[in-house]
């Protein structure tokens, strides 16, 4: 059962507390975007073995929602960070590459 | 047979006695026994049958690995299937009864299964299956069902309490061996916070056992003191009868103890679910001793020759007169030597290797015990007890030598390291040749968040076997999980053993005969010849061959019988053990109660129960209530001598012809505020919500981003920046939810405040033709025709209670719903009670609420919707802006299949002969589609009779159903369908003049 420290509140917080929410840094299409685009927005999600970046709420705390960087295999987790970005921050590429250097997730690296 | 010693006993208080049954026979024992030691101590050797053969069997170990000493303990609501003898402890008026046996344990008649072992090999029920159905029903079922299972289902409900506890702590330390007090005492000292847990009531494990010193005292001493040490650190709590169960993800254990199971008096808590975090996680589960495979392994007395010795010393058990004792390693002369001290005869040690000249062997050779090594127990004799042993040669194929008569065989195999609190999150193990086990791999533990491992082996868990090397290594862990220098390690004695040679089959070259009666799954009846076929059927990976021959997957989960039979499996397919691999290690360690993992979430709490202020009101009326979220509602208000289903016609009518009042407080209440508010209500709702004029309501659709319907109702405008958002019942935390991750997920710059209110308001509808003059009569508020028509709010006073008047209606009846703050709202109930009486006012319930919907053709969510409805389905165009550039679910309507003219579309049904539709109906089309089932071009939504009507009415979605208006359909492709006529789906007032009035 996963901990993770809600950047809102400061709370490590266990994964009862938390909900799932997928893949972070979703582009939305919405009216006008081809059927192409919006498949892959709505249905074709990232679904990696290792670096992942994904979306929780902190819906049995604060109730806010966060991002995690963490890794799908050995669980490691290397930072939380807002959910008002649209990328991953600075500091959490350096922490992820300091842990899996030459690390790629979609177009970040 | 076996006894008890006159002498002897560590654990026992000869000076009080127990008493207990076991099927229905009554026996003594002493205080410190368990149920397998006082049954011992009785001569009752026979404790069960197996599962498959119900072949007689006893204990063969003495903790929570053993197999087959399986009883049913305890009466009624303390009944409880598959408790291990072996770990059950005695108190007086305990009762228990064996297993797997009908109709007595003595003569048994599923042992005829032994007789047809050859037609019961390995992959038996696989193989069954793909038999013809009517031999599977009529011949091999009543059969398996009469003879096969293991305890009976409990009948009662539980009558104990379990409760989960929570802690968090530094250091969590597995096992309560001297390793694990080592690393408890050098933790302990560095100030962390330390829980010690030990699985049995007794610390100290095999040491004090085996009579090993320790910093020049004997074991129990040091032990004694270690405890005394450990009790005065105020970080350090230690914990007996507490079982480290399994590790979880980022230092997560759960641990099992039971304060009542050893206790006659059932008063107190039953068992406590610890829910730990730990930082880090040190296992001192010691090892287990491994059975051997000979011919006749499982005839009551054989045992574990360890097993044997906890027996011997802990509770004076004499297992026999006579003992034989056969072994690959040194370990097991101890067994030897402690049954000669005893007074016993050992007429000899079969031991597989060709030499033996430790400091073990040498003891029991100077004592006069007769050693021969080389040799292999062919075949034990007897059937419900041994009473001898045929020697041959182990490097040969079975020829007798000599026949020994004895009464218990003591077995070593070697020892293989408890190792599943490593692996249950990831750790590896590597092959130790020398001493034949699976060891922790130091270089592959579990990774915890920051990536680093979180537990570690020590001691006989990381296949230190020798007391001074297990300590030492469990003070370096203690080291590592603290970060602090542990100091010096106290010094362990015991004596020096030989290596041991790892024996897979006994003898080495057994024939077929043979191999068919070695045991390495002792409860599911798994041979050395089942795991043989299987290898030669063509199972070559180690998890495919567990499930077809079910080797360790009993309750045990093959903590004897998964290293042996690994082993025989890479022997069949001739490649080493670790290339074969080992079995997935999953939590628990021991299986424990649903009770314990339900906690204290059961009965009354086992969730939340919400009730509205008016909950009291229903309860006086006799309301039949229905669970609507967590919520409870009344389904209806049924009178004396009434049906739920009278009283339910009686609410309809009441309020069709004069008026009712209806608790509609659960009603789902979100306020939506700021300068960007009406923006976001607009991408909230398929509708335009941004120009609803102030003090005026507006039906409103919310699809997800796929575009189906997900939750519907009214939205009011409270002011320039303010929309009041109704949501339905059991929707409000959802659509709260989503709102809320649209405003910080995806338009985190919009300025919106969002809040569910849905429990600091009530909420009263007064429904039908009176409603009016019950109001009027209340006074303080104008709420003529004029001032408040239809589809508009207003705020004031009502009878003097703050109020807001919302004028719309699920009913189709002139209605107002009426807002009041929460505490105010019983009073507002019972003062509308009071004013409505002399206009015929009766309360109604859900069901009415239902019916009354669907005679007017209003859609519920979740019956005319289910995930895979769009608006468009149900009729709702209307209800969907064109103007808006976007909303949630715009762009996934404008899927192909969601323009599709062939969907299923929203129709009213009207049977032919008047009657109810059955729910979720399906009308049925010509042809059969590619599975050969019937094709289908419709189905049922919503059913009811309608007293209003008095016939049946329904909604259904059939495939361009709006097109077919006066097509008869069929539902159901039996002998009976019923035909049903489409029709318009608004069964009553078309021109919703009621609800306008
Ligand atoms: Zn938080």
């Amino acid at each position: 059962m996963l901990i993770l420290t809600c950047p809102n509140c400061g709370i490590a917080a266990e994964e009862t507390e938390l909900s799932p929410g997928g893949e972070a840094h979703l582009h939305r299409h919405g009216p006008g975007s081809s059927d192409g685009e919006f498949e892959e927005y709505l249905f074709l999600k990232e679904n990696p073995r290792g670096v992942h970046f994904e979306r929780w709420r902190h819906s049995h705390g604060c109730g806010k929602w966060f991002h995690a960087a963490r890794d799908t295999a050995t669980l490691q987790v290397f930072g939380t960070y807002s959910a008002q970005t649209t990328e991953p921050p600075q500091h959490i590429r350096d922490a992820i590459t300091a842990a899996r250097p030459g690390w790629r997730w979609r177009d970040f690296s | 047979m076996s006894t008890r010693l006159a002498q002897g006993g560590r654990l026992i208080d000869r000076s009080r006695q127990v008493s207990f049954t076991f099927d229905g026979k009554t026996f003594r024992g002493h205080p410190g026994d368990t149920l397998a030691s006082a049954l011992l101590a009785g001569g009752q050797v026979v404790m069960g049958r197996s599962f498959k053969y119900h072949r007689p069997r006893g204990a063969v170990a003495y903790g929570v690995e053993e197999p087959n000493a399986l009883v049913n303990l305890g009466e009624e609501g303390r009944f409880e299937p598959d408790t291990r003898a072996t770990t059950q402890e005695i108190f007086d008026g305990l009762v228990a009864e064996s297993q797997n046996r009908w109709p007595s344990l003595d003569w048994d008649i599923g042992a005829v299964n032994s007789l047809f072992a050859r037609f019961l090999p390995a992959g038996f029920y696989y193989k069954m299956f793909i038999h013809p159905r009517a031999a599977w029903k009529h011949l091999f079922e009543p059969f398996i069902r009469r003879s096969a299972g293991l305890g009976r289902a409990p009948r009662a409900r539980d009558a104990d309490r379990y409760e989960h506890f929570y802690a968090h702590v530094d250091v969590v330390i597995a096992g309560g061996g001297v390793a694990g007090l080592a690393a408890a005492l050098a933790a302990g000292r560095s100030g962390k916070r330390v829980l010690l847990v030990e699985q049995s009531g007794h610390w100290g494990g095999r040491a004090v056992v085996d009579g090993a010193r320790i910093d020049g005292k004997e074991a129990a001493d040091w032990v004694a003191d270690a405890v005394a040490a450990l009790d005065a650190m105020p970080n350090v709590t230690l914990r007996t009868r507490a079982m480290a169960a399994g590790v979880y993800d980022h230092g997560y254990v759960l641990v099992h103890e039971r304060l009542t199971d050893h206790l006659a008096d059932k008063s107190g808590l039953r068992q406590r679910l610890w829910r730990v975090r730990a930082g880090r996680i040190i296992n001192a589960a010691g090892a287990l001793e491994r059975p051997l495979s000979f011919a006749g392994n499982d005839v009551p007395g054989v045992m574990l020759a360890s097993a044997m010795r906890d027996y011997l010393v802990n509770h004076a058990i004499s297992p026999g007169d006579r003992t034989v004792i056969v072994t690959n390693n040194d370990d097991a002369y101890r067994t030897a030597l402690a049954l000669h001290e005893a007074g016993l005869i050992v007429p000899a040690v079969l031991d597989a290797r060709p030499v033996a000249d430790g400091e073990l062997p040498e003891r029991a050779r100077a004592a006069g015990i007769r050693v021969e090594t080389g040799r292999a127990v062919v075949r034990v004799k007897g059937r419900s007890h041994v009473t001898g042993v045929e020697v041959g040669l182990h490097v040969g194929e079975g020829s007798v030598l000599e026949e020994i008569a004895c009464d218990a065989v003591a077995m070593s195999g070697g020892w293989s390291p408890v190792v599943h609190l490593w692996s249950h999150c990831g750790g590896k193990l590597n092959w130790d040749e020398a001493q034949a086990h699976f060891r922790p791999d130091p270089e592959r533990p579990p990774l915890g968040a920051d990536g680093t491992g979180f537990v570690r082996c020590v001691g006989a868990s990381n296949g230190h076997l020798r007391t001074g090397d297990g300590i030492a290594d469990a003070v370096a862990g203690a080291a590592w999980a603290t970060g602090a220098d542990a100091g010096k390690a106290p010094a362990g004695e015991d004596a020096d053993e030989g290596a041991l040679m790892p024996v897979w089959l006994m003898p080495q070259g057994a024939g077929v005969k043979l191999r068919a009666k070695m045991w390495l799954d002792y409860q599911n009846d798994v041979k050395v010849s089942d795991v043989q076929l299987a290898a030669r059927e063509g199972y070559e990976s180690v998890e495919h061959t567990k499930r077809y021959t079910t080797l360790g997957m009993a309750t045990d989960q093959g903590k004897l019988s998964n290293i042996n039979g690994l082993a025989v499996l890479s022997g069949a397919l001739n490649a080493a053990i670790p290339q074969v691999g080992t079995t997935t290690f999953r939590p628990p360690y021991v299986p424990y109660t649903l009770g314990a993992i339900a906690g204290s979430a059961a009965r009354e709490t086992f969730m939340p129960l919400r009730k509205t202020q008016m909950d009291s009101w229903h309860v006086e009326q006799g309301a039949e209530f229905e669970p609507v979220g967590l919520w409870r509602r009344p389904y209806s208000y049924p009178r004396l001598g009434e049906t739920v289903k009278d009283s339910v016609a009686r609410e309809i009518l009441n309020t069709r012809k004069n008026v009712g009042i209806l608790d509609a407080s659960t009603l789902g209440k979100i306020i939506v505020k700021g300068p960007d508010a009406g923006r976001f209500v607009d991408m909230m709702y398929t509708n335009m919500m941004s120009n609803l004029a102030v003090g005026r309501c507006r039906y409103g659709l919310m699809c997800n981003e796929q575009g189906f319907l997900v939750d519907d109702g009214v939205v009011a405008r409270l002011s320039e920046d303010t929309w009041l958002c109704h949501t339905t019942s059991g929707g409000a935390d959802n659509v709260h939810a989503q709102m809320e991750e649209w405003l910080q997920t995806e338009w985190w710059d919009w300025q919106v405040y969002t809040a569910n209110v849905t429990e600091q308001w009530g909420q009263i509808g007064v429904v039908g033709p009176n409603a009016r003059k019950v109001l009027e009569k209340l006074g303080g508020m104008d709420v003529s025709k004029e001032t408040l028509p239809f589809m508009h709010w207003a705020e004031g006073e009502l009878a003097g209670f703050p109020v807001r008047i919302f004028r719309i209606s699920f009913s189709g009846e002139l209605s107002y719903e009426i807002a009041v703050p929460a505490g105010q709202a019983r009073g507002l109930w019972d003062a509308i009670l009071a004013a409505g009486a002399e206009f015929g006012m009766q309360p109604y319930g859900t069901e009415a609420l239902h019916v009354m919907r669907a005679e007017k053709g209003f859609i519920m969510i979740g019956d005319e919707t289910d995930g895979t409805v769009i608006p468009q389905d149900l009729g709702l165009n209307w209800a969907i802006s064109k103007k808006k550039d976007d909303f949630i679910g715009k762009r996934g309507q404008q899927r192909e299949h969601m323009v599709d003219p062939l969907r299923w579309k929203l129709v009213g049904l009207e049977t032919e002969d008047g009657s109810v539709l059955p729910e979720g109906a399906y009308a049925v089309a010509p042809g059969d589609n590619a599975n050969g089932q019937r094709n289908v071009q419709g189905r049922v939504t919503s059913t009811y009779h309608s007293p209003t009507l008095g016939r049946g009415i329904a909604m259904g979605l059939v495939e361009r159903g709006p097109d077919r208006m006066g097509e008869m359909l069929e539902f159901g492709a039996g002998a009976d369908p019923v035909r049903a006529k489409i029709v318009d789906p608004v069964f009553y007032d078309k021109a919703g003049e009621k609800q306008d009035g």
